[in-house]
């Protein structure tokens, strides 16, 4: 398979203007001629949906959560990147290329990073425009913050609840549309299958989640905007319903699935509890704005925080990255944090935490200013932990958070399945190895807002309206399919809970394909994979019935899609035998512990094909061709 | 800490519900509310039995989908604290919890503890946006918005829809969740266009959608986990009188 990227010629700054000069166009009287169906609500899909509403194609918008407003763009805290340079500080678009890039490891495609960077101003425009109540200085103009992997201050925010606000902002749009008729939206519906006709992406098949009817939808094209697969590990920072199930079924239907070993671990989140722990939460990383990150020197110390001297602390991030000190990118500051932990030095109840102290700041800048910066942060972490963080400094611990990897698409977001369009986190394409913090927001949006609203018109215009029937056969076997797994799961009655068998799964991920990963570890998860899931299949139990309301059934059908996803995942990362952003493997690190890229073998994009449930995946190389940044070894000393 | 729980379960809409007595034994302290409730499904599952239904997703306070009756009380004893934020610490070794679904005629329960609050949605589609198109805005900061204004906006911006103001509220009204959407909007300079045709759409669609009247007594302030102020009912009984007076 030859895999086109369709990057267009000519310089970098003027590939994306070049290109929607020339793309086809659809005139307004023909596009509500055509069906898109949107998978997902949140930044991307919530955008999209309304986006080519507007333009006046016909929607259809699903989303497993009772509302739009509650997918999980919504817990993203601490803000926006955006190349305005308000600031005055040298920030620009190729400045925020740049930084994405190498902050990324030099793992992504650098047109697609370009036009990301060259929308970000247009996004703050349109929020702004909407009403998103952004954080303001006196003037009435704009602020901003800094964050992780940068040295301008380019970050907008909305207090510690960014995310919420920009997917309200996107949620009401979608909601102006759905009064107005041009998008129909399907709440507690879950996607279970992609319907590919003529080697054509033609619709969908889900199901209600509440009265449990199977039913098919078909579009002239399908765009998916499912988000990340963070919770492979179980424990992570995503949203408890957050899945891989719709791109794993793309993939199983013939999308090719890129660099799924590439998944961000958050160094700021709380510790974990206890064996009782359901979820991981974070602590935006704008904290580290100003919070300094430290352990006592001495391994073993178990004196409180207060009770150490200055002296006899060791403020490690500062130490090892004075440049940017704190505010490292986040595949760095979490290793830093595994390693000082891993040397016995770690904080908390089993040793796997690091304090995150703001008694410097508040000395500095009075409680008010932390309290407003921070408050619904600190009071966050109380609730929790039940410690009071303006007293005692926050304990924290890096934990799974986003996922870099995802389904391959070209320049228009297009995967391989012609019709299947891939945006926001669903895919793979804009932050190679690794994300800078406040740029998940910015390509959700720039995907939705300001990408696919264009490119998609291209496709459409190419194919004209051509709409299969539901009766179609290719809907009636894939509902089939599904009945009949549906009723396997019911069929088992076997002795172990899903969320038993999730938690094993994730367990062994975080152990043996998490921060750090070797090549011995990896082989032994890929030998225990498939017995777990095997097992899964022969002894999980889940009751009810398929004709209702059922949330271990749906829980069941998105933990045996990790149980597959997960052999790949760990597949790419031993393939990948080099370190790169996010992914560590141990055999690859310079004398300090750096991660040491191996660019003359590892440039380019790992495309998995699959082949059949018996048949080893195919790897497909897009090769990563760099025209104006020079490849260098990140530092950020 | 062991606990009893005394649960509402419910089949489905139409059938018949009734509380259900369960032995919550081991809890640790440390645990979220949430987490208790899994232990407590992972034994029924053991048991055979049907695990309790309830609605949750992020599990750090801001989604909105998680909520119940906990002893009476929208989300429990602790004030500005979501369920799931809600931990076992501030609970008694032995105490008996009852847990409730939403109680109000338009959120009619589903399943055990899970409601239908698509009536949220529809208030939100009957003018709780600002009719921008995606392209062709103004710069950011051509719109210059002084700081307390963007602020306020942001109070009642800071609404999760949960639907703890509806629950609490004796006569089952939406006004807190309203005027949260009306205020955010109203108050900024980009929401003034529509200023009055949003109050108008949107309270008319609080009384189609089954919501009773307000009487201002707080209930829904008290329970709210975002702490949204009562005086944005305030704000937006006045935007609502003046956009009245003018539509004549």
């Amino acid at each position: 398979m030859k895999l086109d990227a369709k990057i267009p010629a000519g310089p970098l700054a003027d590939k994306w203007s070049r290109h929607r000069n020339h793309i086809k166009l659809i005139n307004p009287a023909n596009k509500r001629k055509f069906d898109v169906i949107v998978v997902g609500s949140g930044l991307a899909g919530g955008s999209a949906a309304a986006t080519l509403s507007e333009l006046g194609y016909k929607v259809k918008c699903f989303c497993f959560q009772d509302s739009a407003r509650r997918a999980h763009s919504i817990a993203a805290q601490g803000g926006i990147n955006a190349a305005k340079n308000y600031q005055n500080d040298g920030d620009s678009v190729y400045r925020l290329f740049y930084d994405t890039i190498k902050g990324g490891d030099f793992r992504a495609r650098e047109a697609n990073v370009y036009r990301l960077a060259e929308v970000s101003v247009n996004i703050i425009d349109q929020c702004v425009a909407q009403g998103v109540p952004f954080a303001r200085e006196y003037s009435g103009y704009l602020a901003n913050r800094s964050f992780g992997g940068a040295q301008v201050s380019r970050t907008f925010y909305a207090r510690g609840q960014t995310g919420q606000q920009l997917l309200l902002g996107a949620y009401q749009a979608l909601a102006k549309q759905i009064e107005a008729g041009g998008v129909k939206m399907f709440p507690r519906t879950e996607m279970l299958d992609l319907v590919v006709i003529d080697g054509h992406a033609k619709g969908i098949v889900v199901r209600d989640l509440v009265t449990g009817e199977i039913s098919s939808h078909a579009a002239d094209a399908v765009v998916l905007a499912t988000g990340g697969y963070g919770n492979v590990f179980f424990l992570s920072t995503n949203a408890k319903g957050c899945n891989v199930t719709a791109i794993w079924r793309a993939y199983k239907r013939g999308a090719l699935m890129a660099n799924p070993c590439y998944t961000q671990i958050h160094p700021t989140c709380i510790p974990v509890s206890g064996d009782h722990q359901s979820k991981l939460t974070l602590m935006s990383e704008s904290l580290r704005n100003d919070g300094r990150v430290w352990v006592p020197r001495r391994s073993g110390d178990h004196r409180t925080p207060n009770e150490i001297p200055r002296e006899e602390r060791d403020y490690f991030l500062e130490r090892k990255y004075p440049a940017y000190g704190n505010l490292a990118p986040r595949d760095i500051a979490s290793r830093a944090a595994k390693e000082v932990c891993d040397e016995g030095r770690g904080v908390g109840p089993g040793g796997r935490g690091v304090f995150l102290d703001f008694a410097d700041a508040i000395e500095r800048l009075g409680l008010n200013v932390i309290r407003e910066r921070y408050g619904n942060l600190f009071e966050m972490y109380e609730r929790i932990t039940g410690e009071d963080a303006y007293q005692t400094p926050m304990r924290i611990y890096p934990a799974s958070h986003y996922t870099m990897g995802g389904l391959w698409v070209d320049y228009n977001l297009m995967s391989n399945v012609p019709g299947l369009y891939v945006i926001g986190e669903a895919n793979f394409s804009d932050h190679g190895a690794n994300r800078l913090g406040a740029s998940a927001l910015m390509q959700g949006l720039a995907d939705g807002y300001f990408i696919l609203p264009y490119t998609i018109g291209d496709y459409l215009a190419t194919e004209r309206p051509a709409k299969p029937s539901l009766d179609h056969q290719e809907f009636k076997k894939v509902e089939e399919e599904i009945a009949a797994r549906t009723n396997k799961f019911l069929s088992i009655k076997g002795n172990r809970t899903v969320t038993e068998f999730h938690r094993e799964l994730g367990k062994l991920m975080w152990d043996k394909c998490g921060m750090g990963r070797n090549e011995a570890g990896l082989k032994e998860a890929l030998e225990k994979i498939p017995k777990l899931r095997q097992e899964f299949w022969e002894d999980v139990n889940v009751l009810g019935d398929g004709n209702e309301l059922n949330q271990s059934l749906e829980y069941a059908g998105r933990v045996a899609d990790f149980m597959e996803f997960a052999e790949l995942l760990v597949l790419d990362a031993l393939t990948r035998d080099e370190s790169c952003g996010a992914h560590f493997r141990e055999e690859h690190q310079t004398p300090d512990g750096e991660a040491m890229r191996h660019d003359e073998n590892f440039a380019y994009v790992a495309a998995w094909e699959f082949r059949g449930p018996d048949a080893p995946p195919a790897l497909h190389k897009e090769p990563l061709v760099y025209e104006e940044v020079h490849l260098a070894q990140r530092s950020y000393k | 800490m062991n606990l009893t729980l005394r649960v509402w379960r419910q089949k489905d809409s139409t059938s018949q519900g009734g509380f259900v007595e369960y032995n919550a034994d081991d809890i640790s302290p440390d645990m979220s509310f949430l987490e208790m409730l899994d232990i407590v499904n992972e034994s029924l599952i053991k048991r055979g039995e049907e695990p309790i239904a309830f609605d949750h997703d992020c599990r750090e306070g801001i989604c909105g989908t998680c909520g119940m009756m906990i002893n009476g009380v929208a989300h429990g004893p602790l004030p500005a604290t979501t369920t799931c934020q809600l931990h076992m610490r501030h609970f008694r070794d032995g105490q008996a919890i009852t847990i409730e679904p939403w109680r109000a005629r338009s959120f009619p329960v589903i399943k055990d503890l899970v409601v239908d609050r698509s009536a949220f949605d529809r208030l939100i589609q009957a003018g709780g946006y600002i009719s921008t198109r995606s392209g062709g805005t103004p710069d950011g900061n051509a719109i210059p918005i002084p700081k307390p204004d963007a602020d306020l906006s942001m109070d009642a911006a800071a609404c999760i829809g949960c639907g703890a103001c509806v629950a609490a509220c004796k006569n089952a009204s939406a006004m807190l969740f309203v005027a949260a959407k009306v205020s955010h909007l109203n108050i900024l300079p980009q929401g003034k266009l529509e200023k009055d045709r949003r109050v108008l759409n949107m309270v008319r669609s609080m009384d189609e959608e089954g919501f009773g009247n307000c009487t201002v007594m707080g209930s829904c302030e008290a329970v709210c986990p975002k702490e949204i102020s009562l005086d944005f009912i305030s704000r937006m009984n006045r935007d609502h009188l003046k956009a009245l007076w003018r539509s004549k």
